[in-house]
């Protein structure tokens, strides 16, 4: 929930991380990775998935971003980046700081 | 970079673990959906049972899991399966009245890796809460679920909602803001179990749901981005029917206390069904070979209106449990549609509640309240027909 007075938009500057009432996790059975929240899942795509275990509390956007880049030459990554942590957000699978 | 949640399986897995760890419970809700003959389940599941349950449905690939009941905190080996459960990777919800827990208890679940807690309220106010709950328990469930927050706990609130505290709908949210909730759910009773016994006295009028509707609509705005809020538009008051439990055999698996495995908790009153048990039968061979299971999946089932409605992909013809009770045929399309031909028994009953309502003659009719006495006297009374 985004119930955190200092929670900030997404933004190069925040820090993202998952919040104690989500979980991360590789589902073996459904081959992708899940966040699992009160009585509910919503099933990840890769690239959806490589972002999220990005938002560690520790990295800001902008560091992700770099990081991601890194690992995938495509291009536009930076605007699919923060579409995605944007989407994240407003569903409360992330809570910045 | 798109989410995927919408993706659907070929092969139907159950993501949904329901245990119904027993049918004993401290309260007495006359809307409970537990099986009115709940008195003949003699024996319960052991320890060792539940988690051979939760291994084979983790396998199976279940994710969330929901420890309830009956009360599941009178199984004093919750801890243990709640510990069993995480250790799995399942994400644990605990489905409480908040009756039987104490601090001890909500620490020693966060221990064991308890993820969730949601907690039942009955009503806003201690004397209606009470009445409806059968019990004294209003100021202990309001201190649980201090309590679930101060353990770090996300926090449900659930409000079934019916003609007796359906005009309370300010003061529940109200009170849901006080105790810091992060989800409400508001849901309009669903007429299965022991809610079905007592229609009339639970349907709210139309104006009522219209009140609330508004409120619930108020308070979402107002608390958006900090607490969410669910409200349930109850299907007697629809035209189309509810998608129900997503699909029979689709998502969901509940195993009862006694070990039957059903595709929904309200299942087991269907006739012409053996659900399987898997005290006999893999959680595999139930969920995939069993007959039962497989029954109405699919479309081949369907009768008319459903077979050719260009909306049977849509809703699956609504759900067979209501399909039964109202129609006596669970193949037949559930009656909340107005394209069954008993769609009008539907609609009489609305209409009856919105005239009769605030009549003392037609309030004073006492509820009957889910506890064994009463499925005991029940049971009896089926029998009696039947000889």
């Amino acid at each position: 929930m985004l119930k955190d007075e200092k929670d900030k938009a997404i933004g190069p500057d925040v820090i993202p991380e998952i919040p104690t009432t989500h979980r991360l996790q590789w589902e073996q059975a459904q081959d992708c990775y899940v966040i699992l929240y009160p009585e509910g899942m919503v099933k990840l795509n890769a690239s959806s998935a490589e972002i999220l275990k990005c938002c560690d509390g520790k990295r800001d956007v902008k560091t992700i971003i770099e990081d991601l880049q890194k690992q995938y030459s495509e291009a536009n990554i930076e605007k699919d980046v923060l579409n995605f942590l944007e989407v994240a957000h407003v569903n409360g699978w992330i809570r910045t700081k | 970079m798109s989410m995927a949640g919408s993706e659907q399986n070929k092969i139907p897995q159950p993501l949904w673990l329901l245990a119904e760890l027993t049918y004993a419970c401290p309260l007495q809700c006359p809307y409970c959906s537990n099986p009115v003959d709940m008195a003949k389940v003699k024996s319960e599941l052991t320890t060792e049972d539940w988690k051979k349950v939760l291994r084979e449905a983790r396998a199976m690939g279940a994710t969330q899991l929901g420890f309830s009941g009956g009360e599941p905190l009178v199984r004093t080996d919750l801890e243990e399966l709640i510990a069993e459960a995480r250790q799995l990777g399942f994400y644990t919800n605990l489905i409480t009245s908040g009756v039987g827990m104490d601090e001890k208890r909500i620490k020693a679940f966060k221990e064991a890796g308890l993820d969730h807690i949601q907690v039942s309220f009955q009503a806003s106010s201690e004397e209606l809460n009470n009445f409806i709950a059968g019990t004294n328990a209003f100021e202990h469930k309001k201190e649980m679920a201090r309590l679930v927050k101060k353990y770090g706990y996300p926090m449900v609130l659930c409000f079934v909602l019916h003609r007796k505290n359906e005009d309370q709908i300010r003061d529940i949210l109200d009170l849901s803001i006080a105790l810091d909730a992060d989800y409400v759910e508001l849901a309009t009773t669903q007429y299965y179990g022991w809610a079905f016994h007592n229609r009339e006295q639970l349907l709210p009028t139309r104006a009522q749901l219209k009140h609330a509707e508004a409120v619930a609509k108020e308070y979402q705005d107002k608390m958006k981005g900090k607490m969410k809020i669910y409200y349930v538009i109850p299907d007697y008051f629809e035209d189309r029917p509810k998608r129900c439990m997503d699909g029979w055999g689709k998502v969901f698996l509940t195993i009862a206390p006694d070990g039957t495995a059903l595709p929904c908790h309200a299942a087991r009153q269907l006739p012409g069904l053996e659900f399987p048990n898997v005290r006999d039968h893999s959680i595999e061979w139930i969920w995939n070979e069993s007959p039962d299971f497989n029954k109405f999946r699919g479309f081949d089932w369907m009768k008319e209106p459903c077979r050719s409605c260009p909306e049977k992909e849509k809703d699956l013809g609504g759900c067979r449990c209501q399909a039964f009770m109202l129609t006596g045929d669970a193949r037949n399309a559930d009656p909340v549609c107005s394209k069954s031909p008993h769609h009008q028994q539907i609609v009489d009953l609305v209409n009856r509640v919105d005239k009769m309502a605030g009549k003392p003659a037609f309030e004073e009719k006492p509820m009957i309240f889910r506890n064994m006495k009463n499925s005991k006297k029940i049971i009896e009374e089926k029998e009696s027909e039947l000889n």
